[in-house]
């Protein structure tokens, strides 16, 4: 049973509700019933297929050991980083084995949210050796890795922030305004998903260039990429909509995914607002990490050199996240090329400076940096592929 | 007397990062906001006090509010070099 795909799950998920919602306003924990409840989840996603199952177990083994390992370590003052490093390599391992099996059309160690729990599993650990983490119980571990409403796709929660909510009593007031406020999500996700999601996807209809006048044709295409970048936000925002508001009905603030991407008047800004949890997660475990190093060990010989670099590598490791395949790849690298090119423009352009708070400038901005996205989206869709494609082999 | 050393060689770092002097007047503006400072000079600050007082400041161990004027900064490097 796929969660918020399959009818049946909104049932499960509307009964699972009642106890919790009892729980929430009779002032009790809602957390060992969240688990209790996650476990079941799981076992419907996972119950059709033995061998998702056991992906998932054995993923659930190693993070287990490793992060423990790692945080009796740091707990007992030996911070031994070899030990980090081979927990870090022990925890991506299946996520990076599945991605390069995809590549030969071999499902090793794929379970659905592999790549969720391993964001989740890849930030404690960081987290402990930065002495961010000193300590964290078994269950708390286990609840922030297998809470079921953000389990297949996000949004990606932060451990500290997730167990802080699941051991908090919530007032009678406190609960019924987080409880209302979650069947709303659920229902404003459901219309983005359900209804706007699919309209928009009936109108995506790639093909490759016609015969017809080049105009008209070119014109198509832009059609398709807004109407493919409108379904994707729909569906995603929809289904990140109703992972936070069923969060909130079991006590869980899951944080926001999306904050109207298409207003955005640069491609930066557009990373601030479009899935936001995995950009915010890249920006701090992947970018700053990568450029911290590079600025200690003076890599290059100026701040925008380092800059650049450092999207490169985050949106390149995005877009092989995405998928082993030329889209996703081209995808990362075209985003990491636009990302070091806006700070480039912005910061040395005098143009850029003169007019920045000029309203025209700021319409021209959006103008330009919608259609940068859109043609990122038809990249990601494929529908560049196709054209492309078609122009080759005619 | 440790504490003014400390808030002056902070001042400097933060003045020489976001390349204006209005750093030292504006203590309390936000400089995120104000542009003076974006996640990558976030990140030269974290090296630059890291190398200054070998106070090591992990990415994600303070949140971004605590930590976006002038004043905060310093304060956020204060409590860790007193320890």
């Amino acid at each position: 049973m796929n969660f918020y795909i399959d009818p049946a799950f909104y049932v499960f998920l509307a009964i699972a509700i009642i106890p919790a919602a009892v729980l929430g306003f009779t002032g009790h924990r809602i957390k060992y019933y969240g688990l209790a409840a996650s476990i079941v989840f799981l076992l419907l996603l996972f119950g059709e297929t033995v061998q998702g199952m056991v992906a998932f177990l054995v993923f659930l083994a190693i993070a287990c050991c490793s992060t423990f390992w790692v945080l009796h370590s740091w707990h007992v003052g030996e911070k031994a980083l070899w030990k980090f490093r081979i927990a870090l390599v022990a925890v991506i391992a299946p996520l990076v084995v599945y991605k390069i099996g995809t590549v030969f059309d071999q499902n090793l160690m794929g379970f659905l949210g592999l790549s969720y729990i391993t964001f989740k599993a890849v930030q404690v650990l960081i987290e402990v050796r930065d002495d961010v983490i000193e300590q964290m119980s078994f269950l708390d571990y286990l609840y922030f890795l297998v809470f079921f409403t953000p389990f297949t796709s996000g949004p990606i929660d932060r451990s500290r922030r997730f167990s802080e909510d699941a051991n908090r009593v919530y007032s009678r007031s406190e609960y019924a305004d987080l409880l209302a406020r979650g069947i709303m999500l659920l229902l404003i996700g459901a219309v983005y998903q359900k209804v706007l999601g699919t309209v928009f996807f009936g109108w995506f209809t790639p093909a490759p260039l016609g015969d017809g006048p080049l105009w008209r044709e070119l014109a198509s295409q832009v059609k398709d990429a807004y109407v493919y970048g409108f379904y994707l936000f729909f569906d995603f925002a929809g289904y990140s909509l109703m992972a936070m508001g069923a969060s909130y009905c079991f006590g869980i603030k899951t944080p926001r995914n999306f904050r109207a991407p298409f207003l955005a008047l640069d491609i930066r800004e557009f990373w601030d607002r479009w899935h936001m949890t995995l950009s915010t997660w890249l920006r701090d475990f992947v970018f700053m990490r990568v450029v911290k190093s590079a600025t200690r060990r003076k890599l290059f010989k100026d701040r925008l050199h380092t800059a650049c670099f450092g999207y490169l590598v985050n949106f390149m490791l995005m877009g092989a996240w995405h998928g082993l395949t030329v889209d996703y790849l081209v995808y990362g690298a075209y985003y990491g090329v636009l990302m070091g090119a806006t700070d480039v423009y912005q910061k040395k352009s005098p143009f850029h400076k003169a007019h920045r708070k000029d309203r025209w400038y700021k319409v021209l901005q959006w103008f330009v940096t919608i259609n940068l996205v859109m043609l990122g989206m038809a990249i990601f869709s494929g529908q560049l592929h196709t054209v492309v494609g078609g122009l080759i082999h005619g | 007397m440790a504490n003014s050393t400390v808030e002056e060689r902070m001042l400097d770092l933060i003045e020489e990062i976001c390349d204006d002097e209005v750093i030292r007047e504006e203590r309390d503006i936000d400089l995120f906001e104000a542009g003076l400072l974006d996640s990558m000079a976030a990140i030269e600050l974290l090296v630059g006090i890291e190398s200054e007082f070998g106070v090591v400041i992990a990415p994600t161990a303070v949140e971004r509010e605590e930590m976006n004027s002038v004043n905060k900064i310093i304060h956020q490097v204060e409590i860790r070099t007193q320890g």
